[in-house]
């Protein structure tokens, strides 16, 4: 069957299977170049196997949660909007999610996501008590900080090629509301931006919308918003007899591919100068539900389809710290010169890395999407020569088009890992379009 | 007042369970029946994680007609709603070249369902209230070479149906009919089904419990079923004779 990631690019020919038992997906792995696939939404190539991808679609129960201590055992199938669902009316949210909640658990763990609270709280490794994998021999382990903790801490982040994740334990945080207190910040020109986030390292989440077409001294003007977990007082008057229940909106649906011509930088230019200009004239505080907050565009549902049917590709670097500034404004500089259009340009404080593979480091991250055509692609190996230029890296889960040089330029743990997978025979087990473009 | 209850007959199946999950998030306390019921342990506690309603464990077989008296009265409490997804489509060719094989399709569609729906039906007329979900298939509504064991014992389901609602409606028991055409179901695995007609487990749920809550007597499930089986139905037999369906 054709299979892709979110970005719809690149689409492979590949064979599936959906295990119905841990048995099932033994003999899976144990024929090898096996994939772990959840709900499709990393970009690229990286839950494709042309000969062995695994949908874990059937293991998607949860088993036990810990009211006390918010630790929630499930298997790696469950989708993350399945876990609001059941907990958030309980008075717990994830301790990190990723700007979509239809990821599954294992792929949360795999990719090791990142949030708007990274700065301040790290990534989903930091709350994940313990992972079983199903590892190259089929046999379950279960690995944790005290036990197996080689496997624990390449699992997480190790894009599904230590074995296939059966089912964890990770923690919840506690929540008094549903709701989000909001703070929107403008900010003139990346130096600008740069310096409130460094202000702002307090706050528990912060993030920006960055306009990517400005030039000059608007280069990178930008909306940060800065959020705090509302307290029960704050919520608005008509929700806050019951503030952790869910506001549900309606959800709308993109029903076809947009023409290849509808997104160009006349479009995006005017997207951007209304989102900014709305952003100057909102109200710099306000108290939003946690759907609208966390997830804006999961309420359009297949948004990827704006893209058209070539699909699209995200790029998203980080740069160190001391290369943020002059690094950014160069690949600014870069995609404005390019005039290629994204409408979701984020840029995002990050703390420090947490386990042996994991994207973030401390420093920036940059994420843009673009349509998939040969000026993009040509544009964005552009900016993956800045990025490595800076000591910066790419994050996996977004990838679906670098080069393996670029890859292991900017990457130098991927070495290690190759060494750690050859070491214990999941070289051979385990594998996807990913890993074999980009060998590691 | 007390809490709802729905029984759900034939538990494992997919069906059944997205079903089991689509009730439990409505707030109704759940009955899971199945063979080997210990089995869906793992299943009946992810429900009362997920909706925190109780869910109950019940061993049923439903080729075992003379245990169906006996398996009701010894449910905790009589369901308000009864969804039976009992079912099985077997091999048509092995059903055509060995009767038994053809006698436990046509038993597991038809006698087994209509036997337990029979039973829950006399007990929800005797309360005075109910309602009673019989999943058949749209193979029902016309018998075709490639199916036409599974379809026949699925068209006597229907009719079954059709019939207890026409006896009941006046008895404050509702009796609805699902028609689902293709499903992503165990059942359906490996075959290439288009994805355009083919229903997810969760969608054909919610389908059910809304259409329940409005009282809907039959259901088609995608709906563009409605429109092909009505063209299937209509076909002159002269020439539906030779197609390949």
């Amino acid at each position: 069957m054709k299979l892709s990631g979110w970005g719809r690019y690149p689409i492979i020919d590949a064979e599936m299977t959906a295990p119905r038992s841990i048995e099932d997906i033994s003999k899976r792995v144990q024929t090898g170049n096996a994939i772990a696939r959840g709900n499709g939404r990393s970009y690229g190539d990286s839950a494709v196997s042309a000969t062995n991808t695994i949908h874990m679609k059937h293991f998607n129960r949860i088993l036990a949660f810990d009211d006390q201590s918010g630790q929630l055992v499930a298997e790696a199938g469950v989708l993350l909007a399945d876990v609001i669902d059941a907990f958030l009316e309980r008075g717990w949210f994830p301790s990190v999610t990723p700007g979509t909640k239809f990821v599954t658990l294992g792929g949360m763990i795999a990719v090791d996501v990142h949030g708007k609270n990274h700065h301040k709280d790290g990534s989903f490794a930091s709350y994940v008590d313990w992972i079983d994998v199903m590892v190259a021999d089929g046999s379950v382990q279960r690995c944790s900080r005290t036990e197996n903790t080689e496997l624990f801490d390449w699992t997480i982040g190790g894009m599904g090629l230590t074995g296939v994740i059966i089912r964890a334990a990770v923690r919840l945080r506690q929540v008094s509301s549903a709701w989000i207190a909001q703070h929107t910040i403008v900010a003139d020109n990346i130096a600008h931006a740069i310096q409130i986030f460094e202000q702002s390292n307090d706050a528990t989440y912060s993030v920006a919308w960055i306009d990517c077409l400005q030039q000059g001294s608007a280069l990178g003007r930008s909306l940060i918003m800065l959020g705090e977990h509302a307290k029960v007082a704050d919520v608005p008057s008509k929700y806050r007899k019951s503030p952790l229940s869910i506001a549900r909106k309606s959800k709308r649906n993109i029903p076809i591919n947009f023409p290849s011509w509808a997104l160009n930088t006349y479009s995006v230019r005017m997207f951007n100068a209304l989102y900014y200009w709305r952003g100057k004239q909102g109200p710099e505080r306000q108290v939003v539900d946690w759907d609208s907050y966390f997830y804006p565009l999961d309420a359009i549902l297949g948004w990827n389809k704006i893209y058209g049917r070539r699909g699209f590709a995200q790029f998203q670097c980080v740069l160190p710290i001391d290369h943020a500034e002059q690094g950014m404004s160069e690949l600014l500089t870069e995609i404005s010169n390019a005039g290629a259009g994204s409408f979701l340009a984020v840029l995002k404080r990050f703390g420090k890395q947490s386990s042996n593979f994991s994207f973030p480091m401390e420093g920036y991250t940059l994420a843009l999407d673009f349509p998939v055509n040969k000026r993009t692609l040509a544009l964005m190996k552009r900016l993956d020569n800045i990025t490595i230029k800076h000591g910066g890296r790419f994050y996996l889960a977004k990838d679906s088009r670098m080069s393996r040089d670029v890859f292991h330029q900017s990457d130098p743990r991927a070495q290690e890992y190759e060494q750690y997978r050859q070491g214990n025979s999941s070289g051979e087990a385990f594998m996807s379009s990913q890993s074999e473009r980009l060998k590691f | 007042m007390t809490k709802n209850t729905v029984l759900i007959l034939g538990a494992r199946s997919d069906i059944a369970m997205a079903s089991a999950h689509r009730f439990a998030k409505a707030g109704y306390d759940i009955q899971l029946a199945a063979r080997n019921a210990n089995d869906l342990s793992v299943d009946s506690n992810d429900i009362e994680l997920r909706h925190q309603v109780s869910v109950s464990l019940h061993e049923f077989d439903a080729l075992e007609i003379q245990s169906h008296e006996t398996f009701v009265d010894n449910l905790p409490q009589l369901p308000t709603v009864a969804v039976c997804a009992v079912g099985f489509m077997g091999a048509q060719d092995e059903s055509e070249q060995d009767i038994s094989a053809a006698a436990r399709v046509m038993r597991s569609n038809f006698e087994g369902p209509a036997s337990i729906l029979a039973v829950l039906a006399n007990k929800f007329e005797q309360r005075g209230s109910g309602c009673i979900v019989g999943i058949s298939s749209v193979a029902g509504d016309r018998g075709r070479a490639t199916n036409y064991v599974y379809g026949s014992a699925k068209a006597g389901f229907t009719a079954f149906l059709s019939g207890l609602r026409n006896r009941l409606a006046k008895k404050g028991v509702h009796v609805m009919t699902v028609l689902p055409g293709f499903v992503a179901t165990k059942m359906t695995e490996g075959m290439d089904l288009p994805a355009k007609l083919t229903a997810e487990p969760d969608e054909l749920a919610d389908a059910i419990y809304q259409a329940m809550t409005q009282g809907k007597n039959t259901i088609y499930r995608r709906r563009v079923w409605y429109v092909i089986m009505m063209i299937i139905r209509n076909i002159p037999e002269s020439i539906f004779k030779k197609l390949k369906l």
